[in-house]
Parts: C-alpha cells; structure tokens; sequence
C-alpha cells in the first residue's frame, strides 16, 4: 500500500512539473518590425484569422469571390493585404484560417497572428485579448421595411414603443439596448442572417446594424427594405473595430506602426471609399 | 445509490432479494474497508486535480474569464430572468408532449387493417421528425411559418419555438409510451378483449396504465433532456438563460455567465435525475416483494 502510495505522488508530482513547465519562451520584444524578427505563428508567415464565412462588403466581395478573403475585395480583405505588404510580407506570405467567435475569444494560445472580423473595441473585452488601434470607424444604423411605421421615426425617442433586433456581440445590440432602451426586449440573434429572417417573418420592426452592413443589406439582401436612419454613436458608444490578438502578443505594435503609415498614406480612406460607400445622404435621428 | 458500506439491517427482512441474503459478519467487515479505500482514492483523485489545474500558469486567466465572482453578481439576475422563461417553457410544453405523445403510441398500438392509415401516419410522424435535427425544426418553423403571413396564425418565435419542440420530443416520447405498451404481456390485452372490451378500451384501461408505470424512469430521462433543450429557441431571438449569459459573453469575453445558467440548470436536473434513481429503486424493491 506504502509503496503505492508512494508512486501515486511522484506522479503527481510530474504533473504537476509538467504543467508548470510548459510556458512560451516569449519573443524578441522591443525588437525590429522586420519580417524576420516578428514573432509569428509560422515563421515567415502571416497567419490571418477571420469568420466562417465572411461577408461582403467586409471581405468576398463579388458573385465568384463570396467567402473568398483571399480575393483581396471588401473591405477588410483589400486592408490585410494593404497592411502585409506595408509590414514587407507578399501577397503569398498571408494565409487566412477561419475561427467561430468565442474560438477567438477563449485564453490560450491562438494558432493565428491576429483575427479580423469587425472587432468591437471595448475595455471590457480589452481585459482579455489585445486590439490594435482602430481601423474604422462608423455609425449604427435602422433598417426596416417602408410600409411598417417604424420608416416615419425622426428620433429615438420615436422608437422606444417598437420591436428592435440585433445579432449578438455587435455594437449595434449594445445600442439599442442601452441607447435607445425600447419598451420591449431587444431580441437577439445568432448573426445578421437570422436577424434578416426575423425581420422578413414580421417578428421585428427594425433591426439595428453597422451602417456599412446595413448599406449592402438594404441595396443587395432585402431590396424592400431601406436605412430608416443613422444613429449616432458618439464618446464611449463610437464603433471603433481592431483586429485582434492574443493578450501579451508583442506583434501588435508592428501592426499598428504598419496601420499608422497606411493611414497617413491615405490608404485607409481609399479602402474606404472603394468598399465602403453607400451612395446618398442618410438622415441621423435626432437623440 | 448503494456504497459498499450501505448498512444491511436498513433493508429488513422485507426485502429478500435485494442484497441477498444477510452477509456473514466477516463480509461486512470487507465492505467497511471497502468504503475507506473508496474514500481514500477520491481524496487522492479530486486533490491530484485540483494540484494541476490550481498550479497551471494559465488558471488565473482562466479563473478570470470563467469563474469570476463580480462578473457572476453582474450576470446572474439577467440569466435567472432568463431561466425563469426557460422553466416556464418546459413546463407547458412537456404537458402538451404527455398528452399528445400518448394518443401517437396509442394509435400505433391499434390493431387490424381498418386503423391502417392513421398507423401508417403516426409511423410517418415518428420517422420523420425524429430524423430531423432539432435546430432546423425551429428554425423552419419559427421563420419560415411566419414568413408565410397567414392570416390568423399566431408569428411569434416563443410559440414557434415551444411548438416545434413539442412535435420533436412527442415523437420520441411516443416511442417510449409505445415500448411500454409492448413490454405489457399479450395476455392483458386478450384478456380485456374477452371481457368485452373494445381496442380502445382496452389500451385505455388495461395496456396503458400497465404501460405507463414501466416506462416512467424513461420518461423522467426524457423530462432532463427537454429541460435542457428548451434554450435552443433562443436561435429565434428569444431571450432565455443561456442566451442571456450568451450576450453577456460576446460583450465582455467573460463566461462566468454560461456556469451560472451551468448551475441554475442543474440546480433543476440533479434533483430530477436523483428523484429518477429514487423512484426505480422504490419501483423495483415493490415489484420483488409482489412477486415473492
């Protein structure tokens, strides 16, 4: 029994070495941005996480390229690109691999350099990953159908007696939630697609989205419906996105120092226009 | 339920049969020694456990984003809220799905050709619904009937939702009425029939109750699992507990809110699981002291 005993704690004793023993060497942090100095998942390689699937106008944009992000088109397809060859990869040096939400969220080590998917900056969510510093930032909008009574709304206070809906983790449900605070339950859905479906099944009577998506949904996906109005998110409400990273990743300040000189160059707001525009002026309901 | 150490004498010279014969003292002995190194070997396993998990690099982050005690205060009474709405599904809908799930095993118990198109659809309902995935059957109904606009149809995603898990789980529990209908021995139901019983009678009075009463720790199994399943109607937007830790999560990246639906969901099962073992274990000492 003794000696059992005995083997039983040096066991569990070499677990216990064994799980203290496994830590990250860290890398070469303060060192140069050079391509070969970073500290990336595959050496020579920049791995890019993003959704399953991506949507336009964010990436795969265009009939043949839909959930294609290494088509470079949308948005946030041109800009990996754009921000790659800024940090000295080619365009054959980013692979793209593809993650559900809560993967990119959970602690532990990531088998991605950073993940891109119309990140919400907040400081909660800051606690437990690393963003890099904005790369767009936009208004809410309302999305409804003409004939329902929610069109005629001119402020948020008119909204308050109607059904809203939003896909969950946006910013957009935040805002209703907090902002508009209506009478009834914000109801929430898994991503935009059953928003859209709740919308068309008369659940709802507006559903709230970023104003981009809410461009290509109202133009593209439900031609009947249209932008009601902007919403103003303003101060600690502003919809700031940023790539993502792992907490403690050190490649985040090459990234921003890439993103700063796109930025300066111009680059950003081109990317903007070219993606991003929605043609026409859309009226912003008053607070 | 019954440790190598469960005092024999609790059982009485009633139960012959359960534990067989008293155990000669030198039995017992064994078993009391039994339950020490039982008890020995789950300290030894729960602290091995706890060692490894408590020492890892990682458990602080860990112990942050999942077992967070502010963030478990802000969370729990929007998920209790939530849950309440959960609670208040499972019980409507599993009153309708005993009701409904029975008259299905009763029409496919029905015998002779005469009843054979209302047989062949209780078997097509069971087949169908049972091979299709619970999700897609609230989806399809909590958007796409009401994307139909039917006038006089009710649109809302709770009675979709609640609807469409009633049809899934009848038709399991159907199956389950239907294997305790079987397992009543055939001379009950000829022995009714010769009484003058007719079919329905019979089931009715003689088959079903029979039935019933063997079935009931599946359909008790059943009530856990549905308990569990009425979150999935939060695809349509409705929001109960989980969803509500859900959106919590995608806000914060903290999960404290999923282990406290985790522990208001098994504060309602482990009591119902446990009630279950009870309840058989009362069920089978009863049928052996009937059948001495």
């Amino acid at each position: 029994m003794r000696v059992r005993l005995g083997f039983v704690i040096v066991l569990t004793l070499t677990l216990v070495a064994a799980a203290c023993g496994d830590s990250d060497e860290g890398g070469a942090d303060g060192g140069s941005c050079d391509v070969a100095d970073l500290d990336l998942v595959t050496e020579g390689q920049l791995t890019v996480a993003t959704g399953e699937p991506v949507f336009p106008p964010w990436m795969g944009v265009g009939d043949d390229n839909f959930d294609v992000p290494e088509s470079k088109t949308g948005f946030e397809g041109a800009l990996v690109y754009a921000l790659a060859n800024e940090m000295g990869f080619t365009d054959d040096q980013v692979t793209f691999v593809r993650t559900t939400f809560d993967e990119a969220i959970t602690a532990g080590p990531k088998g991605w350099d950073f993940n891109i998917q119309q990140y919400s900056i907040t400081d909660a969510r800051e606690e437990v990953v690393d963003f890099s510093d904005p790369y767009y930032e936009t208004n809410q909008a309302l999305v409804a159908f003409a004939d329902n009574p929610v069109a005629s709304a001119t402020s948020l206070d008119d909204l308050k007696q109607y059904k809203l809906g939003a896909a969950i983790g946006t910013t957009s449900f935040d805002f209703a939630e907090n902002v508009i605070e209506p009478d009834a339950e914000v109801a929430v859905y898994n991503d935009n697609a059953d928003a859209k479906s709740a919308l068309e099944a008369g659940q709802v009577d507006a559903l709230v989205f970023d104003l981009p998506t809410a461009y290509f949904i109202t133009a593209v996906e439900i031609e009947d419906a249209s932008i009601v109005g902007q919403l103003e998110a303003s101060g600690d409400r502003a919809d700031r996105f940023g790539m993502l990273f792992a907490e403690g990743n050190s490649l985040v300040s090459c990234v921003n120092e890439a993103l700063a000189r796109l930025d300066d160059a111009g680059t950003l707001t081109a990317l903007e226009d070219e993606w991003l525009s929605g043609g026409g002026d859309i009226p912003t309901l008053s607070q | 339920m019954t440790g190598p150490a469960a005092p024999v004498e609790d059982v009485g010279p009633r139960a012959p049969g359960l534990l067989g014969p008293r155990r000669p003292r030198r039995a017992r002995e064994e078993g009391s020694r039994g339950a020490m190194i039982a008890f020995g070997s789950t300290v030894l396993f729960v602290a091995v456990v706890l060692v490894v998990v408590l020492t890892s690099e990682a458990w602080p982050r860990v112990q942050r984003q999942f077992f967070s005690p502010s963030a478990f205060r802000e969370v729990f009474p929007d998920v209790l809220g939530g849950f309440w709405l959960d609670v208040q599904m499972f019980v409507v809908a599993e009153v309708v799905i005993l009701g409904f799930a029975l008259v299905v095993a009763m029409v496919r118990a029905l015998r002779g050709p005469a009843f054979f198109p209302i047989r062949a659809l209780a078997v097509t309902y069971i087949d169908l619904v049972r091979g299709v995935p619970i999700i897609l059957l609230i989806l399809l109904l909590g958007f796409g009937v009401p994307a139909l606009q039917l006038k006089g149809v009710p649109n809302g995603p709770l009675f979709w939702g609640v609807t469409a898990l009633v049809i899934s789980y009848s038709a399991y529990t159907a199956e389950v009425y239907r294997a305790g209908i079987e397992s009543v021995h055939e001379s009950q139901r000829m022995s009714a029939r010769s009484l003058g019983l007719t079919q329905v009678q019979a089931l009715r009075y003689v088959i079903v109750p029979q039935a019933i009463r063997n079935v009931i720790p599946a359909l008790l199994n059943g009530f856990v699992s549905l308990q569990k399943d009425v979150a999935l109607v939060f695809v349509l937007g409705v929001r109960e507990g989980v969803r509500e830790a859900q959106i919590y999560n995608t806000s914060t990246f903290n999960y404290t809110g999923y282990v406290a639906a985790a522990v208001l969901f098994l504060a309602v099962s482990v009591p119902v699981a446990r009630f279950t073992d009870w309840y058989t274990e009362r069920d089978r000492r009863r049928r052996q002291a009937m059948s001495i």
